[in-house]
């Protein structure tokens, strides 16, 4: 642990991973006590300590505490917007946790664009499915609600488990001294990264895949560069491959509805919520062999 | 101090003319008066309440009512009925139909929570139960669509009335968002106020996707 007179920008990590291993060590220091016991409706005194928060006094509290989950909020309308512009142009010469999150990832954007994403692919299979039948003579439009329960399921899910994933391994192989990313700077990345999917809906799903893909890639390569060629290769072909799998199972689940019947969506249910979790394996040739045989009309 | 209710300061929000009243010692006053008198009574105080925030709500001014009194019954209301009015969608199988009583209110209310959440840990100076309750009652101007709606289609479902629900919902959708932005914004840090707004956009969208979306059987 660091000495409490100094403030370096490391200390804010150490002691939040500390704090959530021993959840009941909290540093002491002085007026602390009266912080931590705040439930977690917001009650007029809060406002006191927002504002030391604010102020770039990070202490750290308990994860119980409303300050805690406050303090990954703390983010500007500007600085939101330069994360999303980052996240969707990537330029190998700058790292987006290094240069655009710089020790202060939020879970702001990862949440509202996982809520974004999981939306427009509600809304763009609602309106392909709309265009298909109507041609059809006997035309009906059912507004198919649960596509939206389960597209949230399937991104909420995406965007949480498969940056644990890659932080456990990267947490693992720390020993080789690359410096591991935090686990909220590895979900603040894939949350923003996610964001290249919205604008492009079910037209461009292929090269949002790839731009993300790439965007990870990149963030990425500086850590596992350090094990060798091979498990680099082998993270970065993991990475892009779930990303691929996301894409396609969102394409084949939500767009190609089978012109018979209705409740063909019903049987895959389960499937496209776990398909991201159960392959972590990469199945490259499976993955990328079913992307051309999309239909051509989309 | 019956009169000081009717009071709705449109200017100076920080202002409240409170401070000479001794809340403590009105209340037991109130409870020893309310308890005489007629449920009747009661009963119009709350409608009264209710209603005079539907107005408030309708013309969205810098008033202060909306916040200081909230209360959740006319949320309670508008919720119940937009769920019932969404009901009778249906179609060729029972699991493509639209949205369920349900999920429509717990779509509302949850919604309603996350972006409360939302404007709290950004830093927002609301309490949690006044941003659910302006939350809530704004949902009245998408309930109007609804009805209009319902009524659209009940005189036939071609193109002209699918263009016409399409211009009251954007025209409702638009005014729900910015009555309720007019009444959140404030409380919000000013480099912040976009962040705060998207999430409600989001919230109103979804609701008059559903409305707009609505077949009859």
């Amino acid at each position: 642990m660091a000495a409490p007179g100094e403030l370096r920008f490391q200390e804010f990590e150490e002691a939040a991973e500390l704090l959530s291993a021993t959840p009941n060590a909290t540093t002491p220091r002085a007026g602390d006590a009266a912080v931590d016991v705040d439930p977690e409706e917001g009650k007029p005194g809060d406002d006191t300590d927002t504002t030391e928060l604010l102020a770039g006094q990070r202490r750290p509290h308990g994860f119980w505490t409303f300050e805690y989950y406050q303090a990954f909020f703390d983010v500007d309308t500007q600085q939101v917007l330069e994360r999303i512009k980052g996240s969707v142009t990537p330029l190998p010469g700058k790292n987006f946790v290094r240069h655009h999150l710089r020790n202060n990832p939020d879970l702001y954007g990862p949440f509202w664009i996982c809520a974004t994403l999981a939306l427009a692919l509600a809304i763009s299979g609602n309106l392909s499915h709309l265009t298909e039948k109507r041609a059809a003579p006997a035309y009906r439009y059912s507004p198919q609600f649960h596509n939206v329960t389960i597209a949230a399921t399937l991104v909420y899910c995406y965007a949480w488990l498969v940056p644990l994933g890659l932080w456990g391994l990267l947490r693992w192989r720390q020993s080789h001294g690359a410096g591991a990313f935090t686990f909220l700077q590895t979900v603040c990345v894939y949350g923003y990264s996610l964001s290249a999917y919205v604008p492009t809906a079910w037209l461009l799903l292929a090269l949002a895949a790839l731009l993300s893909a790439s965007v990870l890639a990149i963030t990425f390569w500086p850590l596992l560069r350090a094990d060798g060629r091979a498990t680099a290769l082998a993270g970065v072909a993991a990475v892009v491959a779930l990303h691929a799998l996301l894409a396609v199972g969102c394409k084949l689940y939500f767009f190609q509805q089978p012109p018979s019947a209705g409740p063909a969506p019903s049987p895959p249910h389960p499937a496209p919520g776990t398909e991201g979790l159960r392959s972590r394996a990469p199945q490259l040739p499976g993955a990328n062999g079913s992307l051309p045989s999309a239909r051509p009309a989309r | 101090f019956t009169g000081l209710a009717d009071v709705s300061i449109s200017e100076d929000i920080p202002v409240e003319g409170e401070i000479t009243v001794p809340v403590g010692s009105r209340s037991p006053d109130e409870d020893f008066s309310t308890l005489d008198e007629p449920v009747r009574d009661t009963i119009m105080r709350d409608l009264k309440a209710v209603g005079k925030k539907f107005v408030h709500v309708m013309y969205p001014k810098k008033s202060s009512a909306l916040l200081r009194d909230w209360d959740l019954w006319g949320p309670l209301v508008l919720c119940v009925s937009l769920a019932l009015m969404l009901q009778g969608g249906s179609a060729d199988s029972k699991e493509d139909g639209g949205p369920q009583f349900a999920e429509v209110f717990v779509i509302i209310w949850f919604g309603a929570v996350v972006i409360t959440l939302n404007s709290k840990l950004l830093g927002g100076t609301i309490s949690f139960f006044q941003s659910l309750c302006v939350l809530g009652y704004c949902v009245l101007p998408l309930t109007v669509a609804m009805l209009v709606c319902r009524l659209v289609l009940l005189a036939g479902s071609g193109t002209i009335s699918f263009i016409i629900r399409l211009i009251v919902v954007v025209a409702m959708f638009g005014w729900s968002t910015l009555a309720s932005t007019a009444f959140l914004a404030d409380s919000q840090p000013p480099n912040r106020k976009a962040l705060v707004v998207y999430p409600i956009f989001l919230f109103y969208f979804v609701i008059s996707w559903m409305i707009l979306t609505f077949t009859p059987q």
